[in-house]
């Protein structure tokens, strides 16, 4: 069966994802799954509703800890060390949640500002300057003094956005990036994402089921299974679409309805 | 653009990065005229998070001759991140502002594309609108306030009212699974904290009297006092005030964290009512414990006072029981149960206008408990107050 895109990328690993086994006490959400993620790469995690998507995303960035399998961080085994250096690896990512995830008692910009306020030792006119930066980057600069309740969904997650990018990291975790998104924002977006891959070279690891927008920005790519409980298929969105024969991708690549005598749909 | 040109693309523009890393040093400019030109020269690794950053004085583009472009040398550039486009962009404002013709093009690809993204001019904050002290405005403002605040409690009272009557001919919207746990919240959960704090009234109470009617020998009467303070004021009050701060604010925090989830919007769709659903049970469970366990704290608390008595002076057991029954006639707990009827069901009322009326954030929850907490107290002791001018009156 074709469902490993054959890869001539030679762009340093980045993320080294090695037989990880994910599951809550007796229930395995995922096994098995190893993937690596280029540096430079915007990596698409798909696969149906409830497939372990964003279980596979919270163990990457440190919220859920795996039973079996490593992750690599360059040269670093994120979950082997203590919390310490778990913190330390951590501070590399940048984590764009689902609704944004906005801290509901500040300001925007308190909120882009916070990160750098604990983490650095910037003086506050710099900060200040850094924030309307990566608000201005993110077209948000005018709701700098707004609080997180006084936006809508599209303004919550570009703020998300901003602040995801508070403290430049190389690594950037976008969890539904466009989900909930009217068609021009999530294109404004999807050109965001790759203006700031392009321009700060980051690795972007994105979640999502939107095909149109994963069609348009993803480079390479991981197809998770509900039903088998793992990885099906690997590579970029576009190459999944065109060469992939295992009829759960071909389904969901294209929009069509399971024939249910090959499998169960993936609830 | 399909994706698979945009690989090479970006491999490219890493390989001109990954080159330059091997300069090192702190990041700095400098300008230099040149012939028909001036050359902004950028040296140095520009991380932020390394500090010493730069910053483009406004007088930067005073000496460029009027109509000559400004370019870039990028060559002794290090790493860099956002730091140098925020550098740039003060650049670039000031360019604009000093109407110097600036060579964007002789920057690397990769920072023109993120300076692209920024808007031209920066937006000037709206200044706060002034806060004078206006005295008579804000009286005025806060009566209305007020007013506007007791009618919504009112009508809400009503509501609920309304809606326990259909409840009671069976045609009510109040399920009695909800009634239940309210009532199991309000009532049984709470004897121990009660219990707890009105045992240790009665028992101070015993303590400051005895030391008094010691004086007169008149140990005895510390249990009528215990009696008469606990039935007539404290039991209730401080019951009370228990509940404001355990229940209502409770209350005060479920309705507004249900607001927050768009939880009550989704009751109005269905046509729900908010007061028979939500805020019945609620003050229905306050209003019926809360005598309840007004009772329970008058019994615990001369218990209290009791063991006080027994230890510290010498008072019989029978004797305190005695004088207990001597001193109160029975129209004392009934005024005490009205009296904590009233504030159970000012109680649930409250908490739940300010869970409604409160905002959508984490935080609006947390401001709306306290405030239902503060009201409850403020107000349970206000009507206590209010009870007592009336008592007064009609002389019980």
């Amino acid at each position: 069966m074709n469902n490993q895109m054959p890869s001539t990328d030679d762009r340093p690993v980045m993320i080294d994802v090695n037989d990880v086994t994910l599951a809550f006490g007796p229930r395995v959400i995922q096994h098995d799954v190893s993937f690596q993620v280029r540096r430079g790469s915007i990596f698409a995690v798909m696969g149906g509703s409830g497939c372990g998507k964003s279980t596979l995303l919270k163990s990457m960035i440190g919220l859920l800890r795996p039973t079996h399998g490593t992750y690599m961080v360059q040269k670093d085994n994120y979950w082997s060390g203590d919390d310490e250096s778990r913190v330390r690896i951590g501070r590399r990512f940048g984590v764009l949640f689902q609704s944004g995830a906005l801290w509901s008692s500040m300001t925007v910009g308190e909120n882009v500002a916070l990160p750098m306020q604990m983490f650095t030792k910037l003086e506050p006119h710099v900060i200040r300057q850094l924030v309307e930066l990566k608000l201005g980057l993110v077209g948000m600069l005018h709701a700098i003094d707004q609080y997180p309740s006084e936006l809508s969904g599209g303004m919550r997650k570009r703020a998300g956005l901003a602040r995801a990018m508070s403290l430049d990291p190389d690594i950037l975790f976008f969890d539904e990036p466009s989900a909930g998104l009217d068609p021009i924002t999530s294109a404004r977006l999807d050109e965001l994402i790759l203006n700031l891959r392009d321009g700060l070279g980051a690795t972007i690891i994105i979640v999502s089921h939107e095909l149109s927008s994963l069609f348009h920005i993803a480079d390479d790519g991981i197809f998770l299974d509900a039903d088998q409980k793992t990885a099906i298929a690997h590579g970029s969105p576009t190459w999944l679409r065109d060469h992939c024969t295992d009829p759960t991708v071909h389904a969901f690549m294209h929009r069509e309805q399971l024939d249910s005598s090959s499998s169960h749909g993936n609830g | 653009m399909p994706p698979r040109n945009r690989v090479g693309e970006v491999a490219a523009l890493r390989l001109e990065r990954l080159v330059k890393t091997s300069v090192n040093g702190a990041p700095q400019w400098h300008l230099q005229p040149e012939a028909n030109r001036t050359l902004v020269t950028l040296s140095g690794d520009w991380i932020a998070q390394q500090g010493h950053l730069p910053d483009f004085p406004e007088s930067g583009f005073r000496d460029v001759p009027h109509g000559e472009p400004v370019e870039f040398s990028t060559d002794q550039l290090g790493k860099w991140d956002t730091s140098l486009i925020s550098f740039l962009w003060e650049l670039k404002r000031t360019a604009r502002e000093d109407n110097v013709q600036l060579r964007i093009d002789t920057l690397p690809e990769s920072a023109r594309k993120l300076l692209d993204l920024l808007p031209e001019i920066p937006p000037t904050p709206a200044p706060p609108p002034p806060h004078k002290f206006q005295p008579v405005t804000a009286v005025g403002q806060l009566t209305l306030d007020t007013l506007n605040e007791v009618g919504c409690v009112s009508e809400m009272g009503a509501a609920a009212a309304k809606g326990g009557f259909a409840a009671l001919v069976g045609r009510g919207m109040m399920r009695t699974v909800d009634l239940m746990s309210d009532l199991s919240a309000a009532g049984p959960a709470a004897l121990l904290i009660v219990g707890v704090v009105n045992f240790l009234v009665g028992a101070i109470l015993a303590f400051v009297g005895s030391v008094e009617l010691h004086k007169f020998a008149a140990d005895i009467y510390v249990a009528s006092l215990v009696a008469i303070a606990m039935v007539r004021e404290m039991s209730a009050v401080m019951t009370a005030i228990i509940m404001a701060g355990r229940t209502g604010g409770a209350y005060a925090a479920r309705i507004s964290t249900m607001q927050a989830n768009e939880e009550i919007d989704a009751l109005q769709v269905f046509g729900i009512p908010v007061s028979s659903y939500l805020i019945l049970p609620s003050v229905l469970a306050l209003a019926f414990t809360m005598p309840l366990l007004y009772l329970y704290g008058c019994l615990i608390g001369m218990l209290g006072g009791f063991f006080v008595s027994y230890i510290m002076l010498d008072v019989s057991p029978l004797g305190y029981f005695h004088e207990t029954l001597q001193a109160l006639p029975l129209d004392q707990f009934t005024f005490g149960f009205i009296k904590s009827f009233v504030f159970g069901t000012f109680i649930g009322l409250t908490s739940c206008r300010i869970g409604l009326k409160a905002g959508r954030s984490a935080a609006d929850v947390g401001i709306a408990a306290t405030k239902a907490v503060v009201v409850g107290i403020v107000g349970v002791i206000a009507l206590d107050a209010v009870f007592a001018v009336i008592a007064n009156v009609i002389g019980i």
